[in-house]
């Protein structure tokens, strides 16, 4: 195959002069073509990015900054700006409003610590027992990911037939079978809402945790092992130090990445309880959610939406400088 | 590997049996109850059929416009996810191979905007959806397939383009080097020589995203009207109706999940490795 300098070598007269003045212009092109390859190649993304991502998120936090109400949702250039308002009503915690916010912001937490944790201890717990090879290992393990494979709105909307107080599987097992109550409860109100959407969100999510604890398992060299079973440690023992032990950076990226996802979580209370939650179930998203479409305050919901994405930066930066910290130490 | 004890034994099959339990009854109730006549859904539940029928899965298509809804989920997750995986090809192959100024910047945006709230683009992108139709003077983008196609590219692009990254980073260089000492260009060196060697990478990727997509519920549930609704929420509004067929819902369930559950347990392997190998290594 002949590359582009060799066609202009033949095409150039004898000259010695000319070709190499010529010979100099393209390898410069040339040059210049080779430092341009992977800008020209991320240009679609890039633009994409931008389009759809970093420009709806300025626009976001620009449209905190404006009185946008339901009369300017269509005509949003005339809508009045109104500075820090937003952010001074969603803090105001002498109001509704922003006790309403505390309230959601203190369920979303006590859920996402639950969920994370529950998630990673059966996620270990599971890794652990099905690390060694027996029989059925790898069908075991397949059908651990089936929660994980599903649709999330597939196994939500299973669930709540599940949790239906008169014909639901929950009620038969707990009244008829085990009698545990003599009155049927009712699983998708009040405070039994909360951990019925925890259970769920559990359900749903274990596997992922499960996945990535096994796959960090996988990376521990076989002869620590052998080592320590020579030095005469317990199974027990080797789970503590070893792998344990060596699972902390995986279990780090791990609960960091849980924490972020339940923090956000949208689609667990939505498909349970529609666009309006229990109050005890009343996540962030979903109120946030219900707050800007119920009255059409978008300016109010943005500026709660970068109260949320502003904790969840702090708190991950937070952790992330300690993790780098502590394992410098 | 952990040296076998009794302890360790008991405890492996204490877990083993706690954990299948609580795996197997949702997808036991989906799949029992979408064989089951109305009648037995609607008393106390019933560990089985009193007579199995595929009835159910003839009548959700007609109680609900559970077709259109198919239709409509299909073709935006497929277009949301070609569109995205043909883009990531690129984008991924500079960041894996190239040296060049933002590299970082571009690959911890696809890592970071995946964690960001998606509140933080629904409201703006409803707002300048409506905002452009009003200034077109026609319905292009709110409540359309091609709108709810352009807020999915929200996350399935950063997904495409990380995960794919993580596949081209295991392709050894060398195989790029050899091609251009033939004489190749760029374009015909990833396509003739990368794309070939990375299919079953692309193959997950694209099935990851399609998965992801087809469960969406945020931006579907604001950016869809009857028309153009998807599964998610045409399911989801059934489900919370005051007389509900359940067993037509879980029939409906089970249909829209088998797809994808074989989809993933066939790539299993490589989806695995391209979601853990991030955070792993």
């Amino acid at each position: 195959m002949r590359t582009p300098l060799d066609n202009t070598v033949a095409a150039t007269p004898p000259s010695a002069f000319g070709a190499t003045k010529q010979r100099t212009a393209t390898v410069r092109r040339r040059w210049t073509k080779e430092r341009a390859t992977p800008y020209l190649l991320i240009l679609p993304a890039t633009l994409l990015i931008l389009l759809v991502q970093i420009g709806p998120m300025i626009a976001g936090i620009v449209i905190s900054l404006f009185k946008l109400t339901r009369l300017y949702i269509a005509n949003w250039a005339n809508a009045p700006f109104a500075g820090l308002d937003n952010y001074r009503v969603a803090l105001d915690f002498s109001t509704p409003i922003g006790q309403k916010l505390v309230q959601s912001f203190l369920t979303t937490l006590l859920y996402t610590i639950i969920v994370v944790g529950v998630c990673w201890l059966i996620g270990t717990s599971a890794a652990i027992v099905l690390q060694r090879s027996f029989r059925g290992q790898n069908m075991l393990r397949t059908f651990f990911l089936l929660p994980y494979a599903l649709p999330a709105y597939a196994s939500i909307i299973t669930w709540s037939f599940m949790l239906q107080r008169d014909n639901g599987v929950v009620n038969n097992v707990l009244v008829n079978g085990l009698h545990l109550f003599n009155d049927p409860p009712f699983w998708l109100l009040g405070n039994n809402s909360f951990v019925s959407m925890a259970v769920i969100a559990i359900w749903h999510r274990w596997p992922f945790a499960f996945l990535m604890i096994l796959a960090g398992m996988q990376s521990i060299p076989e002869d620590v092992y052998q080592a320590s079973a020579i030095d005469g440690a317990s199974v027990w023992q080797q789970i503590r130090y070893i792998t344990l032990g060596m699972l902390r950076p995986v279990n780090f990226v791990l609960l960091l990445m849980m924490f972020l996802w339940s923090f956000n979580d949208f689609n667990t209370p939505f498909v349970l309880f529609g666009p309006t939650a229990p109050p005890q179930s009343n996540l962030l998203s979903i109120h946030i959610y219900d707050n800007s479409f119920l009255n059409w305050n978008f300016g109010l919901g943005s500026a709660m939406s970068v109260l949320l994405l502003i904790f969840l930066a702090l708190v991950s930066g937070a952790l992330l400088l300690w993790n780098r910290r502590s394992q410098r130490a | 590997m952990l040296s076998e004890t009794l302890s360790f034994r008991i405890f492996r099959w204490v877990v083993i049996t706690i954990v299948a339990l609580f795996v197997i009854l949702p997808v036991y109730v989906m799949v029992t109850s979408a064989l089951k006549p109305l009648g037995d859904v609607l008393g106390s539940f019933q560990w089985w059929p009193s007579t199995l029928t595929i009835q159910p899965f003839i009548d959700m298509w007609t109680t609900v416009p559970l077709g259109l809804y198919f239709f409509n989920s299909a073709v935006v997750s497929l277009t949301a996810t070609l569109f995205s995986v043909i883009i990531a090809i690129f984008a991924s192959y500079a960041i894996s191979r190239y040296a060049f100024k933002g590299r970082n910047v571009l690959a911890g945006a696809t890592l970071a905007t995946q964690m960001l709230p998606g509140l933080l683009f629904l409201l703006p992108l409803f707002l300048i959806f409506v905002n452009i139709d009003k200034l077109l003077g026609f319905t292009l983008l709110y409540q359309t397939r091609l709108g709810l196609i352009v807020t999915f590219l929200t996350f399935t692009l950063p997904f495409s383009i990380w995960m794919l990254t993580g596949f081209l980073n295991g392709i050894p260089k060398d195989l790029d080097e050899a091609s251009r000492v033939d004489g190749a260009g760029t374009l015909t060196t990833l396509f003739r020589i990368i794309v070939p060697v990375a299919r079953p990478g692309i193959i997950a990727v694209a099935v990851y995203s399609f998965m992801t997509a087809w469960g969406e519920i945020l931006f579907a549930s604001q950016m869809t009207n009857a028309d153009t609704k998807t599964l998610s929420i045409g399911l989801q509004g059934y489900s919370s109706e005051v007389s509900v067929a359940w067993n037509q819902i879980m029939a409906a369930s089970l249909a829209v999940s088998v797809p994808v559950v074989i989809a993933f347990l066939l790539l299993q392997r490589y989806i695995i490795a391209g979601l853990t190998s991030g955070s792993v290594k």
